[in-house]
C-alpha cells in the first residue's frame, strides 16, 4: 500500500461521493423546501440512465444524450408531480413515502414493459474509453476524471445558485422557515416547481453519467436511493452544503472501507475470520458512519431548519 | 332418501371421473421474472417457451400443463410457491429457479413428495454431496465452471493471479472451485459487497498487485459494472478470466466492446457443432429476433426435453415416481450440450469448453468456441454422496 | 397521573355491549379455527399453509402497528427483528435443541435484547432520522447474516428435522396451524388490551404531542423504549414461527424491502387501528398471490393500490369500515 494507491483510492472515493451528491442534492432540496419525501427520485435517476443510454446508442452523441435525458426526465417529473406529488405536500412523511413507493413500483413495471427485464447497454463515449496518465504510475480512467469534473462543477454551480442568486435566497428562506417565507410574500408555488425541476435534472444527470460505468437495469434507482438517503440524513435535511460534505464523507468511507479494511483485518485476525468479517464490515461502514454522526449531531451536520 | 335415479346419477358421475383419469402431465416452473436474477430468469423463460412450443405443448406425446409463476428470486417465496405447486396443483415435475439458495430452500419439500427437480441452472455442492437425492438432477455443479477456468489458467501459464467474488457462500464456493484446480500463486483474494455498484477500490488493488491475470465471479449487474469499470480503468493488459455466466450473451449485450477477448468457461456454447444444438440455436434466433441464446436458455430447453424423454420412457405412467427418477437418470434425449451421463449423485459427467468473446460473421459480439478444457469431468463432491 | 385511568372513555367506544365490533374477533377466530377442517372438502388444503403464513405475518404486522400506529414511531427496520428471531431458531437448531417451544422462547428473548439495544440508540432521534437509523441497523443485521457461513449465509439454512411441539406433536396433521392461530390470537388480544390500557394511552399521547407529555412528567423515552422492545420481541416470535413454517431461513427475510413491505401493509390496513395489521397483511398478500397467477407485471397494480389508499383511505382500509359503522 503506497502513496499512489492511497491517492488513487482518494480519487475513487471522491468520484463516488460526487455522484451520490448529484442525487442527494435534489433529494435534500425537495425534502428541505417542500418537506416532501420523494422516493420516486430514484426512478427519475433510472429514467435518466435509460433515456441517455438509448439516445446515445442511436445518435452516437453522448452530450446530446445527456441533454435529452435531462429534458425528458424533467417532463416526466412534472407529470409525476402533477399526478401524485402535488397531493402529498400537506400530508405526513409516511404518506409521502408510501405514495412515492407506489410510483417506484409502477415505474419499474413501465420500464420493464418498454425496455425489457435485462440490463441494457450504456456505452462509454468513444473519446473517453481509455485511461489518462495522471502520474507516472497512475493511469486513471478518463471517464471518471470527467465525472469528477462535472460533479465539482455542479457543486460549484449549486453553491452559486443557492448563495448568490435571488432564487437561491428564496430557496434558502423556504428551507429554513416555509411559513415565514410565505408570510413575507415569497411565491412559494414557483419556488416549489423550480426546486422539483432542479432535483429531477440533477437526478437525470447522475443517471446519465453513471450509465457507462454501472449497470443500467430495473431497480437501479432503489439501489442508490439508500446511500442517497444516508447522505442527506448525515448532511442535514435541506442543506445542499451538508449534502456535499456528507456525500464526500460517505464516498470516502465506503471506498476506504473496501480498500483498506480487509487487508488491515487480515493482519490481526485469522484468515477465515478476516475473510468473513472484512467485507461485512466494509459493507456496513457507511451505516456506522451515519449512526456515529447522528449520535453526536442528531439533526445532521448542517441542519437547514432554523 | 335413496332413489334409483340417484344411483344412476352416481354411476354416471363415477364413470365420468374414471374417464378423466388421463390427466395432463403437470410441470411446475418457478421463474425469476423480477428480483436479483431477472435477466437470467427472462432468458430461462424464453428457453422454456421455445421447448414447450417445439414439443407442441406435450411431454412424451401426452398433453401437458406448464405452470409458470414469478417468485422474485426470494427463497421464502420459492418455498411458498412450491408448497402451492405440490399441494394444490399436484405437479409431476419441477424446474425453474436460477439461484442456488432458492434451490436449497425448495429441494427438501420436493424430494419428500418424490417430485423430480430438474435443475435449469443451480448446481449446489450440498445436493452433489451430503444431501444428494435421487430426485434432483443437476446440469452442472457450481464449482465446475470455475475448475475449468482454473485448468485454463494453468494451461495459459498464469503464474500468479488475483481472484474476486462477492462475499456470500456462492462467491466463496466459486473461488474455492477455482483454487481447487489452479496451481499458481494467488496475489490476492478479494471479497466485495453483494450488490456493490462501484469497483474502483478493488480495481486499484488489482493494479497495485500486478497479477498475470484476474479471475472473477460476479454474477448479473455486479459483473457488468465490474467489467465496464475494469476496462475503463485501463487494465486491459491484465487479462480477465471468468466462469461462463459472468460472460454470457446477457452480459455481453449490456457491456459491449469492453468484453472483447474475455476468456470464459462453460459446459455449453451456442456454436457447439452438434445437430441438436444447431437446431436449438436457429429456432431460438428465429423466435427471438436474431438474439443468441444464453446458457440459461439452453439449460431451460434441455430441462423440458429431459422431461419429455422421461415421460416417453415410462410410457406415460407417472405414478411410479421411482421409475420416473430412474428414467431421468438415464438421459435418452439429445441434449444441446452433447453426450453426457450422470454420476451417482445425478450430477452430469460432461465436457467443459473454453469460449472467448469475439465478433461473429455479422459483426455481433458473442462467445466463440475455442476448445475443450476438460473432458468427461465429474464434480468434486460425488464422493460425499451416499447414493 | 392516576387520573388517566379514571378518565371517562369517549362516548361510543364500547358503549353498546355485545355490539358487532366486539363480537367480530370471536367470529373471525372461529372461522379461522374451523378452516383446516373445512378446507379439504373443497380441495383447498394448500391454503391452510397460506393462511398459516398470513397469520404469522400478521403477528409481525401487529407488533409494528403497535409502535407505528399507537406510538408514532416510523421504523424502517422491523424486519430486522423478524430476522433475529428466525436466526435464533437457526442457532438453537445448530446447537442441537429440538424443542420448538425452547427455540421460540429463546427467539423472543434474543429479539427483545436486540430491540432494547437498538431502541436505546435509535430512540434518541426523531422523525426521518429515526427511520434512517432503524434502517441502518436492519441493514447491518442483513449484511451480517449474509456473510455468516455457519448459518448458511446467503444460501440460507435448511431445518431438515422440524422442531418438536412437545406433547402436541402427533395430535393432528394441522396442529401447527392451530398453534400459530392461538399465538396470533393471543398477540392480537394482548395488543388490543395494552392499546387501551394506561400504558397505551400514554403511548398515544406521546404520538400526538411528545413535548406535552414530557412536560406533564411522563418518562417519554422509557415508555417508547418499552414499546419498541416489546414490539421487537413479538416480531422475533413471528420470525421464529416463520422459520418453523418454512423449515428454512434466509437473510432475504431482513432485506430492507421486507421492512418497507411490513410498513406498507400496516399503513394500508390502518395504523393505530387494532385490525390494521391483520387487514393490511390479508389485502397485500392475497393481492400479490392472485396477481402473480395471471401476469408477470404484478408490481404496478400494487403500486397503484398504494397510491389510491394514500389518497382516498389515508388512515387505512380499516377506517372505511369504521365510517360505515358510525353512519348506521
Amino acid at each position: 500500500m503506497d502513496a499512489i494507491f492511497i491517492f488513487e483510492q482518494l480519487l475513487n472515493g471522491l468520484g463516488y461521493g460526487l455522484m451520490l451528491f448529484l442525487l442527494a442534492a435534489g433529494l435534500t432540496l425537495v425534502f428541505g423546501i417542500m418537506d416532501t419525501m420523494n422516493l420516486a427520485h430514484g426512478s427519475l435517476y433510472m429514467a435518466g440512465a435509460y433515456i441517455a443510454a438509448k439516445v446515445h446508442e442511436s445518435s452516437g452523441s453522448f452530450l446530446g444524450a445527456v441533454l435529452v435525458a435531462i429534458v425528458a426526465t424533467i417532463l416526466i417529473a412534472a407529470l409525476i408531480e402533477w399526478l401524485v406529488v402535488r397531493r402529498l405536500y400537506s400530508r405526513d412523511h409516511l404518506a409521502q413515502v408510501l405514495a412515492t413507493f407506489g410510483v417506484i413500483l409502477i415505474a419499474d413495471d413501465l420500464v420493464k414493459a418498454i425496455w425489457g427485464p435485462s440490463p441494457i447497454m450504456a456505452p462509454t463515449p468513444a473519446a473517453l474509453t481509455g485511461p489518462v496518465q495522471l502520474l507516472a504510475e497512475l493511469p486513471y480512467p478518463a471517464y471518471r476524471l470527467v465525472l469528477l469534473g462535472v460533479g465539482l462543477a455542479v457543486a460549484l454551480g449549486l453553491y452559486l445558485l443557492v448563495n448568490h442568486t435571488r432564487m437561491g435566497m428564496l430557496v434558502r428562506a423556504g428551507a429554513s422557515n416555509r411559513s415565514m417565507a410565505e408570510f413575507m410574500g415569497v411565491r412559494v408555488g414557483r419556488v416549489f416547481s423550480f426546486v422539483f425541476a432542479l432535483g429531477a435534472a440533477l437526478a437525470a444527470l447522475a443517471g446519465a453519467l453513471m450509465g457507462p460505468i454501472g449497470a443500467v437495469q430495473i431497480g437501479m434507482g432503489e439501489a442508490i436511493l439508500i446511500p442517497a438517503l444516508v447522505v442527506i440524513v448525515i448532511g442535514g435535511i435541506g442543506s445542499v452544503r451538508g449534502a456535499f460534505v456528507a456525500a464526500l464523507l460517505v464516498g470516502l468511507v465506503d471506498t476506504a472501507g473496501r480498500a483498506f479494511l480487509p487487508p488491515m483485518l487480515r493482519a490481526v485476525l485469522p484468515p477465515s475470520l478476516a475473510a468473513d468479517l472484512g467485507p461485512a464490515l466494509a459493507g456496513i461502514a457507511m451505516y456506522v458512519l451515519m449512526a456515529a454522526v447522528l449520535t453526536l449531531k442528531p439533526a445532521g451536520l448542517f441542519p437547514a431548519r432554523a | 332418501m335413496f332413489k334409483p335415479k340417484h344411483a344412476v346419477l352416481a354411476a354416471v358421475l363415477c364413470s365420468a371421473l374414471v374417464a378423466q383419469a388421463a390427466d395432463p402431465v403437470k410441470v411446475g416452473i418457478a421463474l425469476d421474472i423480477s428480483g436479483p436474477f431477472a435477466a437470467a430468469g427472462a432468458e430461462a423463460r424464453d428457453g422454456f417457451d421455445l421447448a414447450i412450443e417445439t414439443l407442441g405443448g406435450k411431454l412424451g406425446g401426452q398433453p401437458a400443463e406448464f405452470l409458470k409463476t414469478d417468485f422474485a428470486g426470494n427463497p421464502e417465496q420459492a418455498n411458498q410457491l412450491v408448497t402451492r405447486y405440490l399441494q394444490r396443483d399436484k405437479i409431476d415435475f419441477f424446474t425453474g429457479p436460477i439461484a442456488s439458495n432458492s434451490a436449497l430452500a425448495v429441494g427438501p419439500a420436493l424430494f419428500a413428495a418424490k417430485v423430480p427437480f430438474i435443475s435449469s441452472n443451480p448446481g449446489p455442492s450440498q445436493f452433489a454431496g451430503k444431501q444428494c437425492n435421487p430426485f434432483f438432477f443437476g446440469q452442472y455443479q457450481n464449482d465446475t465452471y470455475d475448475e475449468a477456468a482454473g485448468k485454463f489458467a494453468n494451461e495459459k501459464g498464469y503464474k500468479n493471479m488475483v481472484i474476486i467474488a462477492p462475499n456470500y457462500p456462492a462467491g466463496k464456493d466459486h473461488l474455492n472451485g477455482f483454487k481447487r484446480i489452479y496451481s499458481g500463486a494467488l496475489k490476492d483474494e478479494i471479497y466485495t459487497k453483494v450488490g456493490q455498484i462501484d469497483y474502483a477500490a478493488e480495481i486499484a488493488q488489482i493494479r497495485a498487485a500486478k497479477p498475470d491475470a484476474v479471475f472473477f465471479f460476479l454474477p448479473g449487474g455486479m459483473g457488468i459494472n465490474f467489467i465496464k469499470q475494469y476496462i475503463g480503468g485501463g487494465l486491459k493488459e491484465i487479462p480477465l478470466v471468468a466462469p461462463g455466466f459472468s460472460a454470457d450473451q446477457d452480459v455481453i449485450q449490456a457491456v459491449g466492446e469492453p468484453m472483447l477477448g474475455l476468456y470464459n468457461t462453460a459446459h455449453w456454447t451456442h456454436d457447439l457443432p452438434l445437430p441438436a444444438n444447431t437446431a436449438f440455436v436457429s429456432a431460438f434466433r428465429k423466435k427471438y429476433d436474431g438474439r443468441y441464446p444464453t446458457v440459461y436458455a439452453a439449460m431451460a430447453y434441455d430441462a423440458i426435453m429431459a422431461m419429455d424423454a422421461a415421460v416417453r420412457d415410462v410410457g406415460g405412467k407417472l405414478d411410479d415416481r421411482a421409475a420416473v427418477a430412474k428414467a431421468l437418470a438415464k438421459p435418452s434425449f439429445k441434449s444441446v450440450r452433447g453426450e453426457f451421463s450422470y454420476g451417482a449423485n445425478n450430477y452430469p459427467v460432461q465436457n467443459y469448453y473454453l469460449r472467448v468473446v469475439e465478433k461473429d460473421a455479422e459483426g455481433k459480439l458473442t462467445n466463440k468456441l475455442v476448445g475443450t478444457v476438460m473432458e468427461k469431468h465429474q464434480d468434486a463432491y460425488v464422493g460425499e454422496c451416499a447414493l | 397521573m392516576s387520573s388517566v385511568a379514571t378518565l371517562p372513555l369517549p362516548a361510543g367506544a364500547g358503549a353498546r355491549p355485545r355490539s358487532a365490533a366486539s363480537l367480530l374477533p370471536w367470529v373471525v377466530l372461529a372461522v379461522l379455527a374451523a378452516f383446516p377442517l373445512i378446507a379439504p372438502a373443497f380441495g383447498l388444503e394448500y391454503y391452510i399453509g397460506f393462511v398459516r403464513r398470513l397469520l404469522i405475518v400478521m403477528i409481525a404486522a401487529t407488533s409494528l402497528n403497535f409502535i407505528l400506529g399507537y406510538g408514532g414511531m416510523v421504523a424502517l427496520g422491523h424486519a430486522g427483528f423478524v430476522g433475529v428471531g428466525a436466526y435464533t431458531v437457526v442457532a438453537m437448531v445448530e446447537a442441537g435443541v429440538g424443542s420448538a417451544w425452547a427455540a421460540w422462547g429463546m427467539a423472543i428473548v434474543i429479539s427483545a435484547v436486540f430491540a432494547a439495544a437498538i431502541g436505546a440508540v435509535s430512540l434518541r432521534a426523531r422523525g426521518v432520522y429515526f427511520l434512517m437509523i432503524t434502517l441502518a441497523f436492519a441493514q447491518m443485521l442483513y449484511y451480517l447474516a449474509v456473510s455468516l457461513r455457519t448459518y448458511g449465509g446467503d444460501d440460507g439454512y435448511g431445518i431438515y428435522t422440524p422442531l418438536s411441539l412437545g406433547g402436541l406433536d402427533g395430535l393432528h396433521a394441522d396442529i401447527f396451524y392451530w398453534v400459530v392461530l392461538a399465538l396470533a390470537a393471543l398477540v392480537f388480544a394482548f395488543s388490543s388490551r395494552v392499546a387501551v390500557s394506561r400504558f397505551g394511552h400514554a403511548l398515544m399521547g406521546i404520538r400526538d404531542n411528545e413535548t406535552r407529555m414530557a412536560a406533564m412528567g411522563y418518562p417519554v423515552y422509557r415508555i417508547k423504549l418499552v414499546a419498541f422492545t416489546g414490539a421487537g420481541a413479538v416480531a422475533g416470535l413471528a420470525g421464529a414461527l416463520l422459520a418453523s413454517h418454512n423449515n428454512f431461513v434466509s437473510p432475504s427475510l431482513m432485506h430492507w424491502t421486507e421492512s418497507a413491505t411490513l410498513l406498507v401493509m400496516v399503513a394500508i390496513g390502518g395504523m393505530g387501528k387494532r385490525w390494521g395489521g391483520p387487514l393490511g397483511v390479508a389485502i397485500w398478500l392475497t393481492l400479490a398471490e392472485v396477481l402473480k397467477l395471471y401476469t408477470e407485471y404484478w408490481h404496478w397494480p400494487i403500486g397503484l393500490m398504494l397510491i389510491l389508499v394514500v389518497f382516498f383511505a389515508p388512515k387505512g382500509v380499516a377506517t372505511l369500515f369504521e365510517r360505515k359503522e358510525k353512519t348506521q
